[in-house]
């Protein structure tokens, strides 16, 4: 086998046009896991049994089920089931949402459940109501515990992304793929795909590691 | 100005107050001594309800806040609470840990409240700290806004747990002469306390609890120097 130099470059358009579409489904897919992530994180500490069970049902289902699973799931069982398909972009953007919220749900928990319990006393006897001692006293404080495993899950998911090449979302691994069964240069074009997850995992990774060292210091 | 009423208190089948009736009058400095393990600190607790009340009666100003429809955050503005551990908040200033409460309960216009705040600041002799986060702080600076920060809601009565427990012994004057000179100024308190120097000083009235009740109280000259359980003299033989 000979490496094909060429390929090398002549990938990188491909991989372009991939790299938006991973970035977007992240971005949005991420956004809607913090949403959920924070209602479920709340959930989980909720004085309510019933609250609590259905937040922690939700992070065992998500957390017990392989990402791929997840994806056929919702892509192919659930449309069989009610007769009616939806856009793979949307699936994919549901999907990067539902999962990572259940992981951004554990991160929501352990922050706020980090925060010494002495913060809320503390709060509640100069007469806070409960919401307003989260808000003012607890929140701020666990939102800095959670900002490193925050970074961690959005690497995680953006790298999930790579998944929904299954279900034909050009994300960057698609086009990847794409490109490869074009021109058989499977080393040069796998490597790049490699090389391009890391143009924004590794920056990501840097960023990380220098807001943990500034929180720390604060 | 405090009744308190048969207060029975369990966490799950752990009784931890056997009922204890007893009344602490306006401007009354009552100081609650005991091994650890006898129910000062919850006693304490149930009195600004940070603690549910299993059962009985507390009365504070006429009403029973054992009483779950009593709105408890209102009244919490009037009974304020100095913490062992300080809980102080590490995310804002001591001025701002001073005026949080009174401004987002309304208690007046921001530049007033830190005037308030400043004048404060003075009482405790910290003035210069004003701008300061609590981790550059001594843990006897730490209390000291801990007492700042309880005083800026007005309270009518103020609860300390254990304010000195966890201070260098070198700090722990400097918390006390604050304690003392708000004795003076007419404060209604109650301090569980192990300075038993403090409580002779300074308390109109000493609690000895053991084993969930208020086993003996009495002026602190009744209680250290005429004791009449003997439980309370074994306690006191102990720490003196």
């Amino acid at each position: 086998m000979v490496i094909n130099p060429q390929a090398f470059i002549d990938v990188i358009p491909f991989l372009i046009d991939g790299l938006w579409i991973t970035l977007y489904i992240t971005i949005f897919g991420v956004a809607i896991g913090c949403v959920i992530g924070t209602l479920f994180g709340l959930m989980s500490i909720s004085r309510f049994r019933v609250v609590r069970f259905i937040a922690v049902t939700y992070v065992e289902i998500v957390r017990g089920t392989p990402l791929l699973a997840q994806i056929f799931f919702i892509h192919l069982g659930i449309p069989a089931l009610i007769g009616h398909t939806f856009d793979p972009y949307i699936t994919g953007v549901a999907i990067i949402g539902i999962n990572s919220g259940a992981y951004i749900a554990e991160i929501v928990r352990g922050g706020v459940n980090s925060i010494d319990k002495g913060q809320m006393e503390a709060g509640r006897s100069l007469g806070l109501n409960s919401r307003q001692t989260m808000r003012y006293i607890i929140w701020p404080q666990a939102l800095k515990v959670m900002i490193p495993p925050f970074g961690n899950q959005f690497v995680i998911s953006l790298k999930d992304t790579s998944l929904l090449s299954s279900i034909a979302v050009a994300e960057l691994m698609y086009s990847g793929r794409q490109y490869m069964t074009i021109t058989f240069s499977a080393f040069e074009t796998m490597f790049m795909v490699c090389i391009f997850y890391l143009i924004i995992t590794i920056p990501a990774s840097l960023l990380l590691r220098y807001l943990e060292r500034r929180i720390d210091k604060s | 100005m405090i009744k308190v009423n048969e207060l029975h208190k369990s966490f799950g089948d752990n009784q931890v107050l056997k009922g204890i009736t007893t009344e602490i009058g306006a401007q009354e400095v009552v100081c609650v001594i005991g091994p650890s393990g006898s129910g000062k600190s919850t006693f304490l607790r149930c009195l600004n309800r940070l603690e549910d009340i299993t059962s009985g009666e507390v009365i504070i100003d006429g009403t029973n806040i054992a009483d779950k429809s009593v709105n408890i955050n209102r009244y919490r503005q009037d009974v304020g609470m100095v913490f062992q551990h300080f809980n102080l908040f590490p995310h804002k200033s001591v001025l701002e840990n001073i005026t949080l409460a009174p401004k987002k309960l309304g208690k007046g216009q921001k530049a007033e409240l830190n005037e308030k705040a400043m004048q404060l600041l003075d009482k405790v002799g910290l003035r210069e700290k004003a701008n300061a986060y609590p981790s550059s702080l001594s843990g006897g600076q730490k209390q000291r806004v801990a007492i700042a920060r309880a005083l800026a809601m007005n309270p009518k009565i103020m609860l300390f747990d254990e304010p000195t427990s966890a201070l260098d012994p070198e700090l722990v004057g400097d918390v006390l002469a604050v304690m003392k000179d708000l004795a003076n100024e007419g404060m209604t308190m109650v301090v569980v306390t192990h300075e038993m120097g403090f409580a002779k000083e300074v308390g109109d009235r000493v609690f000895f609890m053991d084993e969930g009740l208020v086993l003996e109280e009495g002026t602190p000259e009744e209680v250290f120097t005429h004791t009449k359980h003997e439980r309370t003299q074994a306690f006191l033989s102990k720490i003196l």
